[in-house]
């Protein structure tokens, strides 16, 4: 019988198994790369139905961040706020204007406007708004530079490594609790030295167990 | 042709030869590959018809997974306080039916188990498939089994800059069931190899010839190649034989090295691994008992073997059923209220009839094979085979969930129901398992050939009229 193989054959095997080897390795690695929360969430930017400014609002005006979002330091969700806490001002301020239309509409309809969460954590992760605020640990420490944005885009990662970094190492992220809405506060010295102290004050102790986040 | 002839008619009644039918190597050979060389349409249509029904149920199980991974583990019926439930049932089930192939492949290998030749190729892959099977539950139970990768075993990456935790026993269970699974398809292959040869040079298109001769690995059947295989497969033996013990004893260390009443006993791995090999072996007897009658293997598969194998059901189901005498004993012994409670609940509890189920199918029933005429009775086997198994499932079910269900706080206890997915989807498991066997069955040598012919050739040397002049030694296949 005729050889089914030729002398060649052991190398070609050889050759192909290798390519073959490095291009399944390099496909899964890139897989889980490009699937990363860092690579895919950050930037995150969805057109939300209001063409609401944060930098106009809590940039330009100036306005402290609880105003509206007025859970956060007592609750363990982020209120988004009603449409009543809008036309509070805006029966007052623009009444007519067009881009305020669908929160007119919203307020005598009482059909609330349908923003879209772009900061989304897993259902299985319970983060606690008052227990951070309350720590001091800033609205800029994991929503960047809201009041520069026109519209809000997801800037951090949001990822596990990326909360516990600071769960292991909280001292640079810490600042008095009433700073925690200056999100353009520049600390005097050394950032992680002001947070030692509060931590220490406050006894702060950040769980890195399970069960701190997966209840 | 030359049948082997036995001188004492007496002998051959106490010990048969293993292959009836007067089979030479050539027959083995024949009969085997013959299975495997069927032209499609030659294939009986009740082969096609099985395949469709389980490659119906593998779809189903693709589904439920799909619906899992879109929806969250949510749509398991799993949580408080039941947080595992027919998940880890299902994978303890699934990994311990695996262990009859690893004791037949290896344990029985080197205690010179001779009958174990006729069965030990289809108990391998069995072994592989269910593995696979067992592999789905935790990994779909993270609910995103594409980044299972580093949650289960420690590859350093930026998501999670964390390590597993070492002291838990989930991840030495990582560990021993990905051993086990490429120690037994080590294994599974390297006794492929010889006969996979064979089919090769049998080979008529250019393709088949091709295909088997690249997983051949270039096997001529020269007395060094049989030298290195021998040596090989001994090593694969040796290795996967503290595999039997080791990987069943790690998965009872889930619970066992927990703190809940029921869990936490030293008697689980010993306890664990005679299940396992008691739910394996009865797998094994109902695939096989199927397969030969449907592919004609009566001479290969023999009362014999089976008989072997009930008697392997009879000793290790006993011993699970002294295990479950043990725990209650112990339970009532041990004076720890939570403990008493437990086992009380077991049998008494809302849970009852599962617990009775287990004991019926698992204690009372294998005891019916003390009796010689049951234990060689075909029907009367495969019955039991399928009640033995559904009694190990009750078992694991048993354990986990009446255990969790009322633990220390009776402020938290609560009842598990299944959801519907996760009843298909342990049906769908089935589906992958029986379709992987159907499909191993009709394209590879479900029976070791080249195996079998060593045990021919044994009985022939052993038994052969004086005189006879071995003449059947010429006609030994070229890769035998």
């Amino acid at each position: 019988m005729a050889a089914i193989f030729s002398k060649s054959s052991d190398l070609i095997l050889k050759v192909v198994g290798a390519v073959v080897g490095l291009g399944a390795v390099s496909g899964i690695a890139a897989f889980a790369y490009l699937s990363y929360p860092t690579v895919i969430d950050i930037g995150y930017q969805p057109e939300q139905p209001v063409a609401y400014s944060h930098k106009l609002h809590a940039g330009e005006l100036g306005m402290n961040c609880f105003y509206c979002h007025s859970t956060v330091y007592r609750g363990a969700f982020a209120a988004i706020p009603g449409t009543e806490t809008c036309m509070g001002c805006h029966s007052q301020v623009r009444p007519a204007s067009p881009r305020l239309e669908k929160v007119r509409n919203s307020y005598e309809t009482g059909e609330p406007i349908h923003w879209l969460k772009i900061h989304d954590l897993p259902d299985y992760v319970f983060f606690n708004h008052r227990a951070h605020i309350g720590a001091g640990v800033s609205c800029v420490t994991c929503h960047g530079r809201v009041d520069q944005m026109v519209e809000v885009r997801q800037e951090k990662p949001l990822n596990m490594a990326w909360c516990v970094d600071c769960h292991r190492n909280p001292a640079p992220n810490i600042r008095p609790a009433a700073l925690v809405t200056q999100l353009d506060w520049v600390p005097e010295g050394d950032p992680a030295e002001i947070g030692r102290k509060i931590i220490e004050e406050k006894k702060l102790n950040p769980p890195t167990n399970c069960s701190g986040c997966h209840r | 042709m030359s049948v082997v002839v036995r001188q004492d008619p007496q002998l051959l009644g106490v010990n048969p030869p293993l292959i009836q039918g007067g089979k030479d190597f050539r027959d083995v050979t024949n009969d085997i590959s013959s299975i495997t060389e069927a032209k499609v349409f030659e294939t009986p249509m009740k082969y096609w018809i099985a395949l469709a029904c389980t490659g119906s149920v593998l779809a189903l199980l693709g589904a439920m997974l799909a619906y899992l991974v879109a929806n969250g583990v949510g749509v398991w019926g799993n949580n408080r306080p039941v947080g595992w439930a027919w998940d880890i049932t299902n994978f303890v089930f699934w990994i311990g039916i695996g262990h009859a192939g690893t004791l037949i492949s290896a344990i029985l290998f080197l205690f010179r188990q001779k009958w174990r030749t006729s069965i030990n190729r289809s108990a391998e892959a069995m072994t592989l498939f269910a593995v696979m099977c067992a592999g789905i539950f935790p990994l779909f139970h993270t609910g995103r089994p594409w980044r299972a990768a580093y949650w289960l075993f420690p590859i350093p990456n930026t998501d999670l800059n964390m390590w597993q935790n070492f002291r838990s026993p989930l991840i030495w269970d990582v560990f021993a069931v990905s051993t086990y699974l490429t120690i037994s398809a080590l294994f599974w292959f390297t006794g492929l190899v010889p006969d996979l040869a064979t089919l090769r040079d049998r080979a008529t298109g250019k393709v088949k010839q091709v295909v088997l001769g690249f997983f051949a690995l270039g096997w001529r059947g020269s007395a060094k190649h049989w030298r290195n295989y021998e040596a090989g497969y001994m090593i694969l033996a040796g290795l996967s034989t503290p595999l039997v013990l080791s990987v069943h004893s790690v998965v009872s260390f889930d619970f066992a090295t927990s703190v809940i009443p029921g869990w936490h006993t030293t008697i689980f791995p010993p306890y664990f691994v005679a299940g396992a090999v008691f739910s394996g072996f009865a797998m094994v007897m109902t695939l096989l008992i199927i397969c030969r009658y449907l592919l004609n293997l009566d001479n290969y598969i023999t009362i014999k073997h089976l008989e072997n194998m009930n008697k392997i059901i009879l000793v290790t189901g006993s011993i699970v059923g002294y295990a479950y005498c043990t725990e209650f004993f112990i339970a009532w012994y041990s004076g720890n209220p939570y403990e008493r409670f437990t086992f009380f609940n077991r049998a008494f509890g809302p849970y009852w009839w599962a617990y009775w189920m287990m004991m019926t199918c698992n204690v009372i029933s294998p005891q019916f094979y003390w009796s010689k005429t049951l234990r060689r009775s075909i029907p009367f086997m495969f019955v039991m085979s399928i009640v033995v198994n559904i009694g190990m499932w009750f078992e694991r079910f048993v354990i986990i969930a009446t255990s969790l269900h009322r633990d220390f706080l009776p402020s938290s206890w609560g009842y598990f129901r299944p959801t519907w997915v996760d009843i298909s989807t342990f049906i769908g498991t089935f589906g992958l398992f029986l379709t992987m066997f159907l499909l191993f069955a009709r394209f590879l040598p479900m029976i070791a050939m080249s195996e079998v012919k060593g045990v021919l050739a044994h009985e022939k040397h052993a038994f052969a009229a004086p005189g006879t002049n071995q003449e059947s030694h010429e006609e030994a296949p070229k890769h035998a």
